[in-house]
């Protein structure tokens, strides 16, 4: 099929129509290979392309897309959801899943069309998957290569703990470990690279270590009388608890006097998913942005090399604008900001700032503007950056005027109404794109809590706080629900505060245990 | 680069996910399931369909702000606003924030699509039908596996392992195969040993050993051996439902809804729950006739009326096809309480002398208008059958003026009774 000319090799269509085969992806995913790797020096993890159909995206959906996962009632509730919007015709599936591993493993969709087949390949196996190699968040936070397995091990521990001590207490841990896994993860790295199939190896350790330290004979020996623990003593163990302490659930799972090893385990295991999607959330922006800027460019260049007809370059026009459109603040359709389509315009306009700069962005971009190759800028942003920095750094007047952006402010104290704080003008431009950044950092939307005491002299109960920025409480019902989780896996009473900024205490929350979780 | 077809994979992933939530959500699940009866028709309910749930059995909770704080919000396609512009609030919010993304959506209520067999094996939880005690063995239908024995030929997956090892160990015995260490010693005797002519002889014997190792193997398809199953006969209970429907003028169109609600109930839960359950459909006006189901629930038919023809046409079904000593005999009855005057008697006589000594039970329901009380009437029939059954006879009767009475009637009328005697 393919010529050679003088500017070197010329390409034939890589299918016509919108029939495919397996030999069609493969010559897909090789022709964008081609481009991804060759022309714009994307460094990508080993792909693997699965077709699956409707049901099983559903499947992926409904278990946070994981190829495999443990059993739990929720992943069945969102299926039924999901697949009662998909059935109702209310909703379409995805065109892929794509998962942070190695090998990066795609989800297809068998319904799709050839082209789509394209720009899912383009868009998953090369955008993404370049994204999930480099960002330094996944660098730090996930480990690719073990995560599967993981997984796997997971599951298996998670329906051993089902055999041994009932599929209702596991349940019940469970739906406790979920209600905080919000309040799961580590924000601030830690000295040690995670390390999933480590983590296996422990668990298998740690057991074997008790098994083999194990003596009947010391249940026979009589408890000591309980000291009685001074102010010092209680400083001392406070600091060894490691309070203050944001992540719940590791406290939970080191400090929790009256769990069992198991439920420690489970504790554990729902941390480490936490923890592995937690880059996810800080970077869907920058994640999108790359995918879609990649499978922009790959499909215009297989346009251009011949390798796509026009008409099936037209159809991939359409499913791309699809993507990335953006309604207005007044339109009926809009929710909130498209992370498709706010990271491809970023990307476009860094493209456009590094090849054709303006004196503003000369002004505003000394580092970046007219460096000449974009490729290699936007390499390195996709790797250093996460959403809130990215938007902080690289939002430019250009695209603020281009979105027309403007800031609300909302004080419920304010009578009159909504102040426009500012606008897409030479005042407004700074404060747009800081307080844009700021929506983008979870440290900022989430509540803030933090395990801060426990009454270890006396009757034990964990002291939490809530720290309110502008007035954002908690949402009542949901908290006293939360709380009554967080009580059962403590195991005594748990208070929480809610506190402003000068330290008044505006809300308090009691728990107590309901006892039969850490009957065990 | 790997492609990977996984559309064949086993379909049903998520079903024991599935499982495990409609067991949590079951008491949601089932008001739920009794609510919609009553919206829909019962063809259309009884296919599944979809079901909304409150959300809160089912609620994931988790730790999130509530509105009210103070919003900064940044927002695309500003048109007319200029710094410093005072928007007014949208009427009827307090809070005043523009179009929120993401929050509450939809999760007031949850709704999704139960399957045909879900859907049923909710509807009919806890049923059953009444003192079915008459057992006989059936022809042959209905049998289960059981174990009985060993035997030489089977399935792989069906091999008995310690069965066959042992004899394997029997055999190996038998005919003195030697063992490894066996020929190990003999062999490390062989190293170890200087005489030349002993070394010939020992070598010579290990070699015999080794030959007599190889011809007589570790395990011989001789050994295996395979648990074995039959299949024995289960003793099952027969029962025929005698559907008897009064069709004649009397009844409003209201009445027949009512009255062919129920019996579709009766049908769904025989068909659904017992495998060996004949129905036998008889409609009657003035006369009664034997019906097919179709003509039984859709089938137009109008006339005096008179009940004792329908008792006459049950006793004279099972005098000919259901033989009393071999089958739980049950009828459901309903009309709308009218008899001609005249009738009385002959109904009375049929009812307590032939019908109801045949029967394990039987179940009246007594359908009116709706602007009609449930709790008592003084139609013919009603008098009739209460003073029957002062006489401890297996008779239950019951009235309903409205479609949503119908389910708990039913209910009421076939939930299962433990021990208890029948006769209410």
């Amino acid at each position: 099929m393919t010529v050679a000319t003088a500017k070197g090799v010329k390409h034939g269509l890589l299918f016509e129509g919108a029939d495919w085969d397996f030999q069609t992806l493969q010559n897909i995913h090789d022709a964008c290979q081609d481009i991804g790797i060759g022309e714009l020096g994307l460094d990508v993890y080993p792909n693997q392309i699965e077709v699956i159909t409707s049901e099983q995206m559903l499947d992926a959906y409904s278990s946070t897309g994981m190829p495999l996962f443990y059993r739990h009632w929720s992943f069945g509730k969102h299926f039924a959801h999901h697949e009662a919007f998909y059935r109702g015709g209310y909703r379409d599936l995805a065109y892929e899943i794509v998962i942070n591993s190695s090998p990066c493993i795609s989800y297809l969709m068998e319904e799709n069309t050839a082209t789509m087949q394209t720009l899912v390949i383009a868009h998953a196996a090369f955008g993404h998957n370049h994204f999930f190699k480099n960002n330094y968040l996944f660098k730090l936070w996930t480990d690719a290569e073990g995560i599967l397995d993981y997984l796997g091990f997971a599951k298996g521990y998670i329906s051993q703990c089902e055999e041994k001590y009932g599929e209702i207490a596991v349940e019940r841990t469970l739906d406790a470990a979920h209600a905080l896994m919000s309040h799961g993860v580590h924000r601030h790295a830690g000295k040690v690279k995670l390390n999933l199939r480590e983590e296996q190896k422990r668990e298998q350790e740690r057991r074997l270590h008790e098994e083999q330290m194990f003596d009947d004979l010391w249940r026979t020996v009589p408890a000591g009388k309980a000291a009685s623990a001074s102010d010092a003593d209680f400083e001392r163990r406070r600091a060894a608890l490691g309070l203050p302490q944001d992540n719940l659930l590791y406290f939970l799972e080191k400090s929790a006097p009256r769990l069992a090893p198991w439920q420690r385990e489970i504790l554990r295991i729902v941390r480490h998913v936490a923890q592995y999607f937690h880059p996810q959330r800080q970077t869907k922006v920058m994640n999108e942005g790359t995918a879609t800027y990649v499978h922009y460019r790959i499909m215009n260049r297989l346009h251009e090399r011949g390798q796509l007809s026009d008409g099936n370059y037209l159809e991939f026009l359409k499913s791309h604008a699809n993507v990335v459109f953006q309604p207005t603040y007044d339109d009926p359709r809009f929710s909130g900001f498209n992370p498709y389509a706010l990271g491809f315009a970023m990307m476009q306009d860094i493209e456009r700032i590094v090849t054709q700069p303006t004196a503003e962005d000369l002004a505003w971009f000394p580092d970046i503007a007219g460096r000449g190759d974009a490729m290699t800028v936007l390499r390195g942003i996709w790797a250093d950056y996460r959403d809130e920095s990215f938007i902080a750094q690289f939002l430019s007047p250009h695209l603020i005027r281009q979105l027309r952006l403007f800031h609300l402010f909302d004080d419920p104290e304010q009578e009159e109404g909504i102040l426009v704080s500012a606008i897409h003008d030479e005042r407004g431009y700074r404060r747009i794109r800081r307080q844009l950044a700021r929506e983008y950092d979870i440290g900022w939307t989430d509540p803030s809590i933090e395990v801060v005491d426990v009454d270890l002299a006396g009757d034990r109960r964990l002291l939490v706080h809530h720290r309110v920025t502008n007035g954002w409480q908690l949402e009542e019902k949901d908290t006293r629900h939360v709380l009554q989780q967080l009580a059962d896996l403590w195991g005594y009473d748990v208070l929480l505060q809610e506190i402003d900024g000068e330290d008044d205490v505006l809300t308090e929350y009691h728990a107590y245990p309901r006892g039969k979780l850490t009957a065990a | 680069m790997h492609i990977v077809d996984r559309r064949l994979n086993p379909r049903g992933k998520s079903l024991e996910n599935r499982q495990r939530f409609l067991r949590r959500a079951k008491s949601a699940v089932q008001q739920a399931v009794k609510r919609s009866l009553q919206n829909r028709s019962i063809r259309d309910v009884l296919d599944g369909g979809e079901i909304s749930l409150p959300i809160d059995g089912v609620a994931e909770p988790n730790l999130r702000r509530r509105e009210g704080g103070i919003s900064d919000q940044v927002l695309p396609g500003n048109r007319a606003f200029v710094e410093g512009d005072i928007i007014p609030r949208p009427p009827g919010r307090n809070g005043g924030r523009p179009k929120d993304a993401g929050e509450g959506d939809g999760e007031d209520a949850f709704r999704f699509v139960l399957t045909r067999e879900e859907f049923l094996d909710v509807f009919l939880d806890d049923l059953e039908l009444p003192d079915l005690a008459k057992r006989r063995l059936s022809e042959t239908e209905e049998t289960s596996p059981s174990r009985a024995g060993f035997s030489v030929s089977g399935s792989p997956a069906n091999i008995a392992v310690a069965r066959t090892t042992r004899l394997a160990m029997m055999r190996r015995i038998a005919l003195k195969r030697p063992r490894t260490d066996e020929i190990e010693a003999l062999q490390k005797r062989l190293d170890d040993c200087e005489n030349e002519e002993e070394r010939l002889a020992l070598a010579e014997e290990l070699l015999l050993l080794k030959e007599k190792g190889k011809r007589i193997p570790y395990i011989d398809p001789l050994d295996v051996r395979y648990r074995r199953f039959e299949n024995e006969p289960k003793p099952v209970a027969k029962a025929v439902m005698f559907c008897l429907m009064d069709v004649s003028g009397s009844m409003s169109e209201h009445m027949k809804d009512l009255a062919k609600r129920f019996y579709l109930l009766l049908y769904l839960f025989l068909s659904q729950r017992y495998k060996k359950v004949e129905i036998v459909f008889i409609r009657h006006t003035d006369k009664a006739e034997e019906v097919d189901e179709e003509t039984f629930f859709y089938g137009p038919a109008t006339g005096g009326t008179l009940v004792s023809s329908a008792l006459e046409a049950m006793r004279r079904i099972v005098a000919a096809r259901f033989d009393p000593a071999e089958w739980n005999i049950y009828a459901a009855q309903a009309s709308d309480g009218d008899n001609s005057y005249s009738d009385g008697t002959r109904t009375e006589q049929l009812l307590r002398h032939e019908i109801l000594p045949l029967c394990q039970y039987f179940a009246y329901i007594e359908v009116d208008e709706e602007s009609g009380i449930s709790t008592s009437s003084r139609s013919p029939l009603w008098m009739l059958y209460d003073g029957l059954r002062q006489a401890a006879l297996p008779l239950s009767m019951r009235k309903v003026c409205r479609k949503n009475e119908i389910f708990p009637v039913f209910h009421d009328l076939f939930q299962k009774r433990g021990s208890e005697k029948v006769a209410t």
